[in-house]
């Protein structure tokens, strides 16, 4: 009877664990859904307000006076966001095929942890190294024989930055899915006689474009929140930037930035929770996106 | 009758372009009818230190179906792998000894090695479609080696899509990708993929071990028609399938060659006891 | 012809991977040549005394000690968390299920949600719930944004536990509850790597304790006090008009990305053996 019991009482242990766990893994999969939900609900005042159209195409921000257009924020985000890209991803895919097809595993376990390390920087050391060596040097060595003046606070370093920021992201990725491929392709080209590049510039490539695509939207998502870092370079004018020496103001260091502020106007907390949840659910749709893509070609590959 | 050694490249292709407008000329530049295609002299292959092959000494005739048997982990792939040079892209490898293809050592370091490849057509055991059409599949080989020309790419496409026996089947759809075809008819397209680089022996890696009965009876078939013009060396492990179609069988065990002879001798006859007992089926 | 234009990508390639590593180098250089300097003793015993924007006196420990705190206690809310959710996933659901496959997918995709709307999340959950900046506010924010990072490193490393062994545990009549510490010892690695990765990034962060920990000259003694952070002692004593002050920022910056350096290693070092580390 007593052993009984005492059975009875751990199966009834291991339904209540099971029971949490449960609830905290439906925490963590609605934490998204909370998080849009609380940022909308903080947000409904200014959509009350203004119509979404009319604020993110408006490029007049005078808080004080009630006017939030988000224009010169978009442009400045996407400007950044595409300058890093154009920049990280020819440099990812030579070093990442270079890593994953040529390097001499000792070179490999040299250059790894190197690229590890550089994932580890905290945005603000990139943010510090931005402000101490790329700004001067686009102020006063590039920009001069481009334009008249340019500080050198731009959405060119805000892209530089971000570009050495999101390498080892992109670069991860992509030797992972050049790992992924499966050695009978390769034996396949080479065995009619192609090169190690022409097998990779016909059959390796092609193979991993989605995959690719994928790390670049994934970088390029990672690069639109990014904040403390392109808050340090990029200037932060609200302006619509009209060349790569212009300075930004990409969203995130608008909302970073004006957080001490945002109590005191109506409506202004508002609009930096509404770009708050403009990143979130772009980022939120393209990382959804992106993922899937990449676990399909994870159990693709994996036969 | 044109027959050549080793045709450069540019002479090549013209020769590709004579052989696919006159169908009955004979078609596989080669040497000498008699002489081994392949011969392995004292070859031994180490994988991290492990002692893998063990003073291999072989040849494969010309112009047959030589089948490599043995029980698994014999060492039959990785000699298969060392005939064209696939093994030594893994690591910590270390092969000594010599492969001569028509008297020429392949682990010569100033050959050129897609030379080599190109040389020998491989079949894996899972048919690996490259990823584009089927098309270009077959193109893809002969474009590497500098054919442009759209009407070469098509003669040559639709002759060998016919030596392997797919033409028929695919030829509405040569533009759809290749992964769409069934499995049998993918491993039918690599295998002619393969040939229409033209190469003097094809090596199959248990070819038909992925494929269903009927599909690896057209392999079969294929080989046999083939060995009119290719040397065949086929890694099986299906004994049947070596009694069905092989001229000549080289038996290994441990990484050693135990046996190897004219398959009706190997079968009927065979002078070692290990092989008796392979043969049958004591192990396998 | 074919050779000519291997060498010429090979070459490209190599001089790339040279870029990157370069770059990474010039962030060290740049880091240690200004925080070497500002290094001293008292950057690293004292608090800044009269203001962070002003006070020339004083060093880091205000920012050190929050840092620390926030460290701590947001990892140890972010594994109360994640532990429980890759045991139900590894264990309880069966292999290949769909409520397991989402719950990977969902926390990749947390993973990639900026520590700013973490941040802007925490501040809203704050302003809801009547709190002011403080740390616990820091704390909750960073555990939201780790508990991605904790779940998946862990789980990469639960996933490949053998089916025998669980097997072999329950066929002695445990409940699954009871195999729960026959399992944990088996993905400690995993959770040594996990902390390891997480503690680099949360350290690291300004975003998500801007809004939420606020920052202070002090020490915090209570959860409901705002805290500094290194970080931010970087970002805001960089902008002072005081080379005193910016130094404290340089100093702060080169022991952060100490602190880094030596976490991404450790990691590496540890997970090296179990599987190749995603982030």
């Amino acid at each position: 009877m007593n052993k009984l019991n005492h059975t009875k009482y751990r199966i009834l242990k291991d339904i209540l664990a099971r029971n949490v766990m449960l609830g905290l893994t439906i925490f963590s999969l609605l934490l998204a859904v909370i998080i849009g939900i609380g940022l909308y609900i903080k947000s409904a005042p200014i959509l009350h307000d203004h119509s979404l159209w009319s604020l993110i195409s408006s490029s007049s921000w005078r808080p004080f006076k009630g006017e939030f257009g988000f224009l010169p924020f978009i442009m400045g985000t996407l400007w950044v966001t595409l300058i890093a890209i154009v920049i990280a991803l020819p440099l990812c895919l030579l070093s990442g095929i270079y890593l994953s097809e040529y390097a001499h595993p000792f070179v490999k376990r040299i250059v790894d942890p190197m690229i590890d390390i550089l994932a580890g920087i905290p945005p603000v050391v990139y943010g510090v190294w931005g402000a101490l060596v790329v700004v001067p040097f686009i102020g006063d060595v590039v920009a001069p024989h481009f334009v008249e003046y340019s500080s050198g606070y731009s959405v060119l370093s805000g892209g530089i930055v971000l570009a050495i920021m999101i390498i080892p992201l992109i670069i991860s990725i992509l030797t992972e899915i050049f790992a992924a491929i499966p050695k009978e392709l390769r034996d396949a080209s080479l065995s009619v006689g192609a090169t190690k590049w022409q097998t990779i510039k016909f059959v390796i490539i092609r193979k991993s474009t989605p995959g690719i695509i994928a790390a670049v939207v994934l970088a390029i998502s990672r690069a639109f929140g990014e904040t403390i870092a392109v808050l340090m370079v990029c200037g932060n004018i609200s302006q619509v930037p009209h060349s790569v020496f212009d300075s930004g103001y990409p969203l995130p260091a608008l909302i970073a930035n004006n957080y001490g502020e945002m109590m005191s106007l109506p409506l202004y907390d508002s609009a930096l929770m509404l770009a708050a949840l403009i990143l979130f659910v772009i980022i939120l749709i393209f990382n959804t996106i992106s993922r899937i893509v990449l676990v399909r070609i994870e159990r693709r590959f994996a036969l | 009758m044109k027959t050549m050694k080793y045709p450069t490249e540019e002479n090549y292709y013209d020769e590709v372009l004579t052989i696919v407008n006159d169908k009955n000329k004979k078609t596989m530049p080669s040497s000498n009818s008699n002489a081994p295609h392949i011969s392995v002299r004292n070859l031994n292959v180490y994988i991290q230190r492990n002692h893998i092959l063990k003073n291999i000494n072989l040849d494969i005739p010309n112009k047959s179906i030589t089948c490599i048997i043995g029980p698994s982990g014999c060492g039959k792939t990785t000699l298969l792998k060392t005939f064209n040079r696939l093994l030594e892209r893994s690591n910590e490898i270390k092969i000594t000894g010599e492969v001569l293809v028509d008297g020429e050592n392949i682990h010569d370091p100033h050959i050129d090695i897609t030379h080599i490849r190109k040389k020998m057509g491989l079949l894996s055991q899972r048919p690996c479609p490259l990823p584009m059409s089927i098309y270009d599949n077959i193109a893809y080989g002969p474009k590497i080696h500098g054919t442009r020309n759209r009407k070469q790419l098509d003669a040559i496409v639709e002759k060998y899509l016919n030596a392997a026996g797919l033409w028929d089947e695919v030829k509405d759809r040569l533009h759809a990708p290749a992964n769409r075809l069934s499995i049998g008819q993918q491993q039918r397209l690599c295998l002619a993929r393969g040939l229409a680089v033209e190469p003097e022996v094809i090596l199959g890696d248990e070819a038909t071990s992925a494929l269903d009965p009927i599909s690896s009876k057209k392999i079969e078939e294929l080989f046999v028609q083939l060995k009119e013009e290719y040397s065949i060396a086929l890694v099986t492990h299906t004994l049947r399938q070596a009694q069905r179609i092989a001229d000549y069988i080289v038996f290994m065990y441990l990484g050693e060659v135990v046996e190897a002879g004219p398959a009706a001798e190997v079968f009927n006859n065979p002078k070692e006891k290990l092989t008796r007992e392979y043969l049958s089926g004591y192990f396998s | 012809m074919r050779r000519a234009e291997e060498l010429f990508f090979k070459t490209l390639m190599i001089l790339a991977t040279i870029v990157i590593l370069g770059s990474l180098m010039m962030i060290l250089f740049a880091v240690v040549k200004r925080g070497l300097p500002a290094m001293n003793w008292d950057m690293i015993t004292k608090i800044p005394s009269g203001g962070f924007y002003i006070g020339k006196e004083g060093g880091l420990l205000n920012a050190i000690a929050g840092s620390l705190f926030i460290v701590i206690g947001s990892t140890f809310l972010g594994l109360l968390i994640s532990i429980p959710i890759v045991i139900y996933i590894n264990i309880y659901l069966p292999p290949k299920s769909f409520l397991a496959d989402l719950t990977r997918l969902s926390s990749d995709v947390l993973f990639g949600i900026p520590s700013i709307v973490y941040g802007a999340f925490g501040f809203t959950l704050m302003v809801y719930f009547g709190l002011k900046t403080s740390l616990l506010g820091g704390i909750i924010a960073v555990a939201l944004l780790i508990t991605p990072i904790l779940i998946r490193s862990m789980d990469e490393v639960a996933r490949i536990i053998p089916k025998d062994l669980k097997d072999a545990a329950l066929s002695l009549g445990a409940t699954r509850f009871e195999i729960i510490k026959v399992i944990l010892k088996q993905i400690s690695p995993g959770i040594t790597t996990a902390i390891l990765l997480s503690v680099g990034r949360a350290i690291g962060d300004a975003a998500s304790v801007l809004f939420t920990a606020g920052y202070t000259d002090n020490i915090p003694t209570s959860l409901s006090e705002p805290a500094a952070t290194l970080p931010l002692a970087i970002f805001f004593q960089l902008s002072s008009p005081i080379p005193e002050v910016q130094d404290r920022a340089y100093a702060a910056a080169l022991i952060l990305t100490f602190i880094v350096l030596v976490l991404s290693l450790a990691a590496r070092y540890y997970s090296r053996k179990f599987s190749k580390n995603k982030i």
